[in-house]
């Protein structure tokens, strides 16, 4: 009994490995000691931690359907970026921004839903390459239909949070920065609250660990999977519409370089911990914003270049990200 | 040797039908021609590295970039001959290649393609970094600009070549040693395979025919190598026409480079759909129709019409 124990792979509940923590500890003091002699430094990390989260969500997405197919979905960004674009449709239509806000997040359900039944599914059992390739084809469709119907022009949107400042102490905060954070972290929570204490979520959790196991005791993964197709489409969709206020405008390419900074976000997090990915997006978003400021030489032309760099460095110090744990194979 | 007189004959009538074509095409369609000879290099390449030893890139635009600025760069400043520019980013990518093995050793899966894809971000940002020597943004030419049919002549030849070289390679030893750390890296180990030379190898070769192919594109158009035409976007075409084309299989290649150089060439002059984003919207659907038909490619597809045949 002990050795079939041992021969199964039972994900043990425990904290991630010690150093993790300790370096995020050291981070997160050497931020506020940085933040409390210099305004200018707790500035760069406010909004760094506010581009940092929309990363994050993004990442979150990414690791959802990674741990429900072992698949990175290319076409993330872009469903993201349609789902502003259906956002801004129907403002111009006449709805709030709040309005529109909640409604786009339905739209977002059911276009993930629809996307994984149509496309994904019939690839679903083939190799991972054949899923990605079809993600990879859905990215440059979706790009091809977007600026079909709404022209690859800048467009403008009306700006969530408005333009007011918060002053903390003597730090200037902008409202759309604290706006942006409260959303996602509200996202984030109700996600985990869904994943922890519904009987959905349960079953997605059970599918996504032993789909067979899962099926056997009547659990419906196929059917579970398009929804997880369409919480991570949601999850994008409130990213895109963070994303486009910090932006100004809307175009097509809104969210080409957030889906590359989500990549390295999950990854950092380890590709198979929703935790670790917003961590490793907020992680992100400071490193990038301190660095771009304060190295002269990377500037903004090498801020991607640097930021995969050290990603790079994390990698080979620990080849499965921050809180990923090494899965035993057998031969 | 019986068993491959029909593939020798295919290669033979292939070699011919290509001599011969640019007589029948006009100067125009031979540039495009063209194209498909440089982005069959690539997808040679990435073959190797993807189909033959498993291992995912989605870097290999910054290995053409590498070959492409090798080309504009040794033109530009020191008036090298262009066809002797070819050999040299054949070596200098090799070598960029066999680098970047290195670290990929410890990487695999999705973090393999998330390294691969960082370097596809950062290479064309260097350029703008470093604009004084290679031209920023605006990019650097060549000291000359060269015929379409110059250019369908050296292409061709050089995807002739690569073609068998790739399938020298890959039949004998080296090929048997890729394809089991493909299947099983701990058999293969264990039966003598040393892992960390062959990986390292097929990065090598993989990134060397990019840079080939990369220094053919920068010819094609107009000797000119701008940092915004080797994006991630290029990578992800390559990705595509290897799938396309069959991973694991060499036959299929010439339909994946013709599937990615020619499809949006025909679809911007078919009627209704004559715009850039018709154009994307064609190319999209086509890959997944392809990724959902097609399940091996179309390399798969010969065996399997084959296979139904001989059941009826």
């Amino acid at each position: 009994m002990v050795e079939l124990a041992r021969r199964l792979p039972i994900p043990q509940r425990r904290l991630p490995a010690s150093p993790v923590l300790l370096v995020l500890l050291a981070a997160c003091i050497f931020l506020a000691v940085g933040s409390s002699m210099s305004t200018l430094f707790a500035q760069l990390t406010v909004q760094g931690v506010a581009s940092g989260i929309v990363y994050g969500s993004l990442a979150l997405a990414l690791v959802l359907i990674y741990r429900a197919t072992e698949v990175i979905n290319f076409a993330q960004g872009e469903m993201a970026m349609a789902c502003v674009y259906f956002a801004y449709q129907l403002m111009q239509w006449g709805l709030s921004y709040w309005a529109a806000f909640f409604a786009t997040l339905a739209i977002a359900f059911v276009f993930g839903v629809v996307v994984q039944q149509v496309v994904i599914r019939p690839v679903q059992h083939r190799s991972v390459i054949a899923v990605v390739i079809v993600t990879v084809g859905l990215f440059i469709l979706i790009d091809g239909l977007v600026e079909w119907k709404w022209s690859a022009s800048q467009r403008f949107m009306q700006a969530p949070f408005g333009n007011s400042v918060y002053h903390l102490g003597s730090v200037p905060i902008a409202r759309q920065q604290v706006g942006t954070i409260v959303i996602v972290l509200v996202c984030v929570l109700a996600l985990w609250a869904f994943f922890r204490f519904t009987k959905v979520g349960l079953g997605m959790r059970a599918g996504a660990l032993r789909p067979a196991a899962a099926r056997l005791v009547g659990v419906r993964t196929n059917a579970l999977l398009a929804v997880g197709w369409g919480l991570a489409a949601v999850l994008g969709a409130v990213a895109g519409l963070m994303t486009e206020p910090s932006q100004y405008v809307l175009s097509p390419t809104l969210m080409q370089p957030v889906l590359l900074y989500a990549f390295a976000a999950a990854v950092l997090g380890g590709l198979e911990s929703p935790g670790g990915a917003v961590v490793g997006g907020v992680a992100l978003g400071v490193f990038l914003n301190l660095i771009g400021q304060y190295w002269g030489f990377v500037g903004s032309v090498l801020q991607l270049p640097v930021a995969f760099a050290a990603l790079l460095v994390v990698l080979l110090i620990k080849p499965t990200g921050l809180f990923g744990h090494r899965s035993v194979r057998k031969v | 040797m019986r068993r491959n007189v029909p593939a020798y004959t295919a290669v033979a009538a292939c070699a011919i039908f290509f001599a011969l074509l640019p007589f029948a095409l006009s100067n125009y369609h031979r540039g495009i021609a063209a194209q498909v000879a440089l982005y069959l290099i690539a997808i040679l390449g990435l073959n190797v590295l993807v189909g033959y030893t498993g291992q995912i890139s989605i870097g290999h635009s910054a290995f053409m970039a590498i070959g492409g600025y090798t080309t504009a760069i040794m033109s530009h400043y020191h008036h090298t001959n262009l066809i002797a520019t070819l050999p040299l980013a054949f070596a200098i990518t090799f070598v960029c290649g066999v680098l970047l093995g290195l670290p990929a050793l410890r990487l695999s899966g999705v973090y393999l393609a998330l390294a691969t894809f960082a370097l596809a971000v950062s290479v064309p940002q260097l350029p703008l970094k470093f604009s004084t020597f290679t031209g920023g943004s605006a990019g650097i030419s060549a000291n000359k600009i060269v015929t379409n049919t110059w250019l369908y002549g050296v292409s061709w030849s050089a995807a002739a070549i690569a073609f068998v070289f790739t399938w020298l390679l890959l039949r004998g030893r080296t090929g048997r040693a890729f394809r089991a750390l493909r299947d099983s890296e701990i058999a293969a180990t264990s039966s003598g395979v040393t892992l960390a030379i062959y990986k390292t190898l097929a990065f090598g070769v993989s990134a060397a025919l990019a840079g080939v192919a990369g220094s053919l594109f920068v010819l094609a158009t107009n000797g000119f190598a701008q940092p915004n035409e080797f994006s991630v976007t290029l990578s992800l075409k390559i990705l595509v026409g290897a799938a396309v084309a069959g991973l694991g299989s060499l036959w299929g290649v010439l339909l994946g480079a013709a599937f990615i150089a020619l499809l949006p060439t025909i679809s911007a002059s078919a009627p209704l759909i004559g715009s850039t984003h018709g154009q994307d919207v064609v190319f999209g659907l086509f890959v997944i129709a392809v990724m959902i038909l097609l399940p091996t490619g179309v390399a798969g597809l010969v065996p399997r019409l084959r296979r139904r045949w001989a059941r009826t």
